[in-house]
């Protein structure tokens, strides 16, 4: 299955490629991975999907938390939380088409960024099967380039994982979660 | 000058700092080779109470570190300079990760300015060790050196010891700055080393030990690290538990305890992989279930619960699913498990063991008669009987004289065992007899290595001569790749492919480097000529001509199930008879 894991590393050079290299060496299986800063300047954020059973999981939580610039691991995917993805698609949009595509692009509450000629760029947000949706619909008309973030994601709820970033005992309470908005 | 450099605010190069830091971090001797990018360290050890000891080849510096490491428990160090340097290091860091062994490697690097640019003996070493290091740092300005290094020392020694890396650029060595030690405390907030388990886990654990009819304790490299070697004997005795070992764990148990079965795997006798076998618990202490101790996987003990001491996380249920996992340091997990471990009679398990050993267990390969052939085992049991009373460390290679080795010089002591276990690195017996040498100059060092391990690096006899070490060589000469040619024998219908070495005279060798050389041939000069090594002030070396084509028995072939051993011919008397 498709595990989420949040991690919170050191801001330092290399490590993404420590990180990335954990993954190689292992054979563990990246399916996603996205890094950015966080409101810490010294903390980076990566949030990374990868295929896992339910040993692996563990394993390669365990294989992060050995790497020295790993500062807190969390794996999200049965915590309730916010999960986006980011894609631009320029779909082929003659004359004929680009009502329909507009259409479509405002149903899925997708925004037009760029307008040629013979081609429409729409910026979507949102989980990935919501882009999927999108796209799968889009395909007719041509899609001549995609391009994907992969996904970020955050827990609901004001629980807070940078905030236990040194103190990796912290447990979510029911309180904490809050529901979709 | 510690009084003069502790003052905040005194202006050190880089490279004086290094020196400073090591000597703090309570380093006497370093292990190394010189070049551009880490000249300008070198011109400050003049200033340094640390001894460095000039190798041949950066590959000896690393496993020198290793076997200082490993003789001494202390943090061992090698210096390279940058590019061939730092990459002639590589097997060394490998063969240090995989047997977790606390070495720390300080590389010069080119000027930070033509870091990039494919510069003269430039390489990105951090990006070549990434994956077979603990960490690694990339040094670039002076002020960075102190912290850096305090930081290396305590991730390489803590929890799980390994292999850490410093380059420092060539211009971070020249440049000056405040040093200030106190200052550059480590800072590293996601390093977590000490963790331990919960009390659940504890009283799981407990309650599988105490209604267990058939444990066995596996006894790995983890109580050496930990210096848990006594609290295991009192656990074993005290709750009844045989103990298996592993190659690494040779000498966590003393050999001649009743209670100790021998070592596991691939070439451990039959009735230990045996017990292992019928076990109802493993007690596995400070191991991994590496392939070559568990056989096949699916038939691994399939009737036991299994605990895992363990102090790394990422190893528990990597290789085989464990009941209960206790993560933590093992001396501190048995000190809590020992006071609540309930003393249960378990005579009749041990019994059984008894009568798996069989014929096996009373056989002496001193008795059998001498054929006129000279066989390893006689070489190496010969050995044991000579130096078995004194302080005796024994490095090895990787390959047939190896496993006889573990086979048949019984070590009682914690660290009286040197090895590649991991990694299997040829090369690794002569310099790292000489980190052992190094750090325990009381000891009595002795390579035992085979004819195509110690050619390749063979060069750092010079540097037992250059040291004046008292190191004995004892080279169990075969002419071939034995344990190459062994699996050749059983699974390549013999087609000994590359395997037969045209060697020099290692004795001819050996007095050419100065060392005083002797070749023995025929069983009845082992004991004479051990005996003149041992009365010899200086270096000696042995080349014992020994039987060509012998095998290690048993074996569990790669990827066979642990109970299916190929056993010892009959045939093959001067060996064993366990049939």
């Amino acid at each position: 299955m498709l595990n989420t894991y949040v991690v919170y590393v050191e801001n330092k050079p290399g490590v993404l490629t420590r990180v990335a290299s954990l993954f190689r060496r292992r054979a563990f299986n990246i399916d996603s991975l996205t890094v950015g800063r966080t409101e810490k300047p010294e903390v980076s954020r990566m949030t990374i999907t990868v295929d896992a059973d339910h040993d692996q999981a563990r394993r390669i939580e365990a294989n992060l938390y050995k790497l020295v610039n790993v500062l807190l691991v969390e794996n999200i995917t049965n915590a309730p939380a916010i999960v986006r993805d980011l894609a631009m698609i320029k779909v082929a949009a003659t004359h004929e088409a680009r009502s329909h595509v507009l259409e479509l692009a405002s149903v899925f509450r997708a925004r037009v960024v760029d307008v040629a000629p013979d081609s429409l760029t729409i910026e979507i947000t949102g989980a990935e099967d919501k882009i999927d949706g999108l796209l799968e619909v889009l395909r007719p008309y041509g899609v001549l380039e995609m391009v994907r973030t992969g996904i970020v994601a955050m827990r609901r709820g004001k629980s807070s994982s940078t905030a236990s970033a040194t103190s990796p005992d912290h447990d979510v309470t029911e309180e904490d979660v809050s529901h979709s908005v | 000058m510690k009084d003069k450099t502790s003052i905040p605010g005194k202006s050190m190069t880089g490279a004086s700092i290094l020196w400073e830091c090591l000597e703090r971090e309570g380093v006497q001797v370093v292990f190394g080779y010189p070049g551009g990018a880490i000249l300008p360290a070198y011109d400050a050890l003049k200033h340094s109470k640390i001894h460095h000891v000039l190798v041949r080849h950066e590959q000896g510096a690393t496993h020198m570190a290793d076997g200082f490491a490993r003789a001494s428990g202390k943090v061992g160090v090698a210096v390279a300079t940058s590019g061939p340097g730092a990459t002639n290091m590589v097997t060394g860091i490998a063969t240090a990760m995989l047997d977790s062994s606390p070495i720390v490697c300080i590389t010069g690097q080119v000027g930070s300015k033509l870091i990039g640019s494919d510069a003269f003996q430039e390489t990105d070493i951090t990006g070549v060790t990434l994956p077979i290091t603990k960490h690694n740092y990339l040094v670039t300005h002076a002020s960075e050196v102190a912290r850096t290094i305090r930081e290396a020392f305590y991730v390489a020694r803590s929890g799980r010891p390994g292999p850490v890396l410093v380059d420092i650029t060539k211009d971070a060595q020249q440049t000056t700055c405040e040093f200030d030690w106190e200052a550059a405390k480590p800072q590293l907030p996601g390093y977590r080393p000490d963790l331990s388990p919960e009390p659940k886990e504890y009283e799981q654990a407990l309650e599988l030990i105490h209604n267990s009819k058939r444990p066995v304790i596996l006894a790995g490299h983890g109580i050496i690290i930990s210096g848990a070697m006594q609290e295991v004997r009192e656990f074993a005795e005290r709750a009844g538990i045989p103990v298996a070992l592993t190659l690494l764990g040779i000498g966590a148990f003393p050999a001649a305890h009743p209670l100790n079965l021998g070592m596991m795997g691939m070439h451990g006798e039959a009735w230990v992989n045996h017990t292992i076998q019928e076990a109802d618990l493993l007690l596995a202490f400070g191991m991994r279930f590496d392939d070559r101790v568990t056989g096949n996987l699916k038939t691994y003990a399939s009737n036991a619960k299994k605990i895992h001491i363990e102090i790394d996380p990422a190893e528990i249920n990597k290789n085989v699913k464990v009941d209960v996992p206790l993560v933590g340091d093992l001396r501190e997990v048995l000190h809590e498990l020992l006071p609540k471990v309930e003393s249960i009679d378990r005579s009749e398990w041990l019994d059984s063991i008894d009568k798996l050993k069989g014929d096996a267990a009373v056989r002496d390969i001193q008795n059998l008669p001498d054929s006129g052939h000279l066989y390893a085992a006689h070489v190496i049991n010969d050995l044991w009987r000579e130096t078995r009373d004194g302080d005796t460390v024994v490095v090895t290679d990787v390959g047939q004289h190896q496993m006889w080795e573990a086979q048949y010089y019984k070590h009682e002591k914690a660290r009286s065992l040197i090895t590649s276990g991991g990694l299997g690195t040829m090369g690794f017996a002569l310099p790292a007899a000489i980190g052992a040498k190094v750090a325990r100059p009381e000891a009595e060092v002795w390579v035992v290595a085979g004819d195509g391990g110690f050619q390749m690096t063979l060069c750092e006899l010079a540097t037992i001569v250059q040291e004046n070490l008292k190191v004995n060589i004892a080279i169990i000469n075969n002419g071939f790749l034995g344990m190459v040619r062994q699996w050749q024998e059983f699974f390549y219908e013999r087609n000994y492919a590359a395997t037969p070495l045209l060697n020099p005279d290692f004795a001819k060798l050996g007095e050419a480097y100065g060392i005083r050389s002797m070749t023995v041939t025929e069983r009845s000069q082992v004991v004479p000529s051990v005996r003149a090594a041992r009365q010899h002030d200086g270096p000696v070396l042995i080349n014992f001509r020994v039987e060509q084509e012998d095998t290690v028995y048993p074996m569990v072939a790669a990827g066979a199930s642990l109970h299916e051993m190929i056993r010892r011919p009959s045939k093959i008397v001067e060996t064993a008879d366990d049939e």
